[in-house]
């Protein structure tokens, strides 16, 4: 028992590591991610090499979303907010002009936002970022925030989701599709921002009744569009009522058409 | 070998068969009773109770809710060595049917006057915010709160009005994220609230909600006795102590006892285990005042150090869970308002969890756990249907009753030493506010005990010498 003891650490091991990811919604895993599993459950020496796996990328993700402070004292709020969004490999726009600053595919950029450093940044796209909550620490300056995009981005949770009230008075639009990690609870913290007008909350895998969510988020927010969720998802339909439905609409379309 | 005799099994004549099962059998009770007389195994000829704790233990902790497996847990991360502390959770109900943790509603707020309460809760939303990276154990499936994130919305009226925006003030200087809203406001965005009588309401916008009490303690336990934390189900009924006499300054001699052996008695019986220790925590929550008296805190004459006893007792409080399909939806944060009456959501089915605290005059018989639901009809909801309408009509689905540990002094924690008892540390009577305080506390009397003072959050307004000062802080914000 002791020995067990010994190898606890406190990073997450490999094989619930890959139980995140199935729950993610990723397809299976490769032949050889469950060959490893399977021989991490043997040796010792290949779970210790999947856990400093899990190790180093979760210290990646803590590198990644550090504070860009020397950024933020010497050269102002927005120079460094549009650095980290860039360095995330995100694509942002300034308000008051049109063009969007991107990476390109290897991940470089042109260095032209540092022209305007009075410019704030009015929309955002992450998508497939790995910004979390401590992340958020470079952009919450920017208090003109329209449009905020988070498509598939794994480490967004409800943390992320309660710290977003510091863009309650200008977040027009939000797209939470696939994140995994969110749940009603971070949901609910959507109410501080009372101006949403456009809300995406498709292939949320957490949510075990989207309908109901749906509906109680228009309840939350009466101006906002909350699309991704349709009102009969989650419920439970008995076979028997899908046929007699199924009848029905087929009769009320014929119907329709001999109008 | 166990091949070979299978195989032998299957090659033989079917009219051995039945000797040979038997055979089996036996040869595998042999060899099991071979590999127990081996050194290394559990196996001894004397018969044990099952669930004695070891005879000796640097740290013994009495009390196994949230804030006692915090302590472990943490002391446990500080002494970075592999054993090298051995620390005993002592808990007397394995069941945890009568324990104040798991019978909370697990609500975390910043909003506090003191500036250590709102300390605490804000390093305790840090920690839940990581919880992975601090208590997560190999193979075993990642901790999940179910943290709602909806705040806390405090109502105040016209006289208390000013204390809100001190309080306000504070805490925005120490650091959470609380907004105030006016009247016009509030209505704006919670229509399904009546307005009469509030003149200021306080928004928690982040790091408050509600969260799952039992998630937490079983993910503190978890880590803490995969760090090799020894947790025994027993009951402390005595101390030993070794006595020595001190004299003050004013020439008053006093019994310093300094604890050596901690007797627990293991349940349904009358075998205990002394258990030698170096250091004693008290974190029993509502019985700690039962454990203070057993070491005669309180019990000496009226004006000395010795006649003070240890303000906790057991304050009985309800909680009802209550259906109403036209109530509020999934922005109801956790409502306080200034009559006393609170109420949040529980769930996306219309359900919701209410009660209020009673009256000093009025408080409630603590020899059970029977709920009051006259106490409902009575006082809480006609409060709590004027503050929302439509809760006029709802239907009571299920109610429990919980302890306090109430501190009657000042409603404060108590964390610190006794000077009559050098080596028991309290962490106690935190009057409610246990759960949502408690990562912190644990750190904070783990500093204490191994570093011998705070190194993180300064803790020392909530001491215990306070009380035998006889100088209370008060908090005012307490539901």
């Amino acid at each position: 028992m002791s020995q067990a003891m010994k190898r606890c650490s406190a990073h997450t091991c490999a094989a619930v590591a890959v139980r995140r990811a199935l729950s993610s919604g990723a397809a299976t895993p490769s032949v050889y991610t469950r060959f490893l599993l399977k021989l991490s459950h043997y040796f010792y020496d290949v779970e210790n090499i999947l856990d400093w796996n899990n190790w180093l990328r979760s210290q990646g993700v803590i590198h990644k979303n550090r504070l860009f402070g020397y950024a933020q004292k010497n050269f102002g709020n927005n120079v460094a907010a549009a650095y980290y969004i860039l360095t995330l490999r995100g694509s942002f726009r300034f308000a008051g002009q049109s063009e969007w600053f991107r990476p390109d595919s290897r991940g470089r950029f042109s260095y032209d936002f540092m022209s305007t450093p009075d410019a704030k940044i009015e929309e955002v796209d992450l998508s497939g970022t790995l910004i979390n909550h401590n992340g958020l620490e470079n952009l919450v300056k920017q208090n003109k925030l329209q449009t905020l995009s988070l498509r598939g981005c794994p480490e967004v949770d409800d943390w992320f989701l309660a710290r977003l009230h510091v863009f309650g008075e200008s977040l027009v639009e939000l797209d939470l599709s696939h994140c995994s990690r969110i749940t009603v609870g971070g949901l609910a913290a959507l109410q501080n921002l009372r101006k949403l007008e456009r809300l995406d909350i498709s292939g949320l895998p957490r949510l075990q009744n989207p309908g109901l969510v749906r509906i109680l988020l228009e309840e939350m927010l009466p101006h906002c569009q909350v699309s991704g969720a349709e009102y009969e998802q989650g419920l439970i339909q008995p076979d028997s009522q899908e046929q007699t439905e199924g009848h029905h609409e087929a009769s009320t379309h014929t119907g329709l058409r001999h109008l | 070998f166990a091949f070979g005799y299978n195989s032998v099994i299957t090659k033989r004549n079917k009219f051995f068969l039945p000797v040979f099962r038997d055979l089996d059998a036996q040869l595998r009770a042999f060899r099991d009773k071979a590999a127990a007389a081996m050194p290394g195994s559990d196996w001894s000829p004397i018969e044990l109770t099952p669930g004695l704790p070891p005879e000796r233990a640097d740290v013994v902790i009495v009390g196994g809710g949230v804030v006692g497996w915090s302590i472990a847990y943490w002391l446990k991360m500080k002494a970075r060595v592999r054993d090298g502390l051995r620390v005993l959770v002592v808990e007397k109900d394995p069941t945890y049917s009568q324990a104040s943790t798991v019978l909370s509603c697990g609500g975390i707020r910043q909003q506090f006057s003191l500036k250590e309460n709102i300390m605490l809760s804000l390093f305790s939303a840090h920690f839940m915010k990581n919880i992975n990276n601090h208590l997560c154990v190999v193979n075993e499936d990642p901790v999940d709160l179910q943290f709602n994130h909806s705040g806390y919305l405090f109502l105040a009226s016209e006289k208390s009005a000013h204390i809100m925006e001190e309080n306000y003030r504070t805490q925005r200087y120490v650091g959470a994220k609380v907004a105030l809203l006016s009247p016009s406001q509030l209505k704006e965005r919670f229509p399904w609230m009546n307005m009469e009588g509030v003149a200021l309401a306080s928004l928690g916008l982040e790091n408050e909600g509600w969260f799952d009490p039992w998630s937490l303690l079983n993910a503190l336990r978890r880590k803490a006795v995969s760090m090799g934390v020894y947790q025994c189900f027993g009951e402390v009924t005595g101390f030993k102590c070794a006595a020595n006499l001190a004299e003050t300054t004013d020439g008053e001699v006093l019994n310093v006892q300094r604890i050596k052996y901690v007797n627990v008695r293991m349940p349904n019986s009358l075998e205990y285990q002394p258990v030698e220790c170096a250091v004693v925590v008290n974190a029993a929550g509502a019985n700690s005042g039962k454990i203070a008296s057993m070491l005669g805190i309180g019990l000496g004459p009226k004006e000395s150090v010795s006649g003070v006893p240890l303000p906790v007792e057991p304050r009985k409080r309800f909680v009802y869970v209550v259906h109403c399909p036209d109530g509020p939806g999934l922005d109801t944060p956790f409502l306080i308002d200034y009559s006393g009456v609170y109420c949040r959501r529980e769930g996306l089915g219309g359900n919701y969890i209410t009660g209020m605290s009673p009256e000093e005059t009025e408080e409630p018989d603590i020899s059970n756990l029977d709920v009051d639901h006259e106490f409902f009809q009575e006082k809480v909801w006609h409060r709590l249907a004027h503050r929302i309408p439509a809760f006029e009509q709802l239907k009571v689905s299920n109610a429990w009753a919980g302890f306090y540990d109430y501190n009657t002094f000042d409603q404060n924690g108590i964390i610190g030493l006794h000077p009559l008892v050098p080596n028991m540390y309290f962490a106690t009577g935190f009057s409610g506010h246990g759960l949502q305080q408690s990562p912190a506390v644990g750190l904070a009397v783990a500093e204490l005990i191994l570093d011998g003072g705070y190194k993180t959050i300064d803790l020392s307004a909530l001491d215990l010498k306070r009380i035998l000062l006889q100088e209370p802080i008060l908090e005012s914000n307490i539901v």
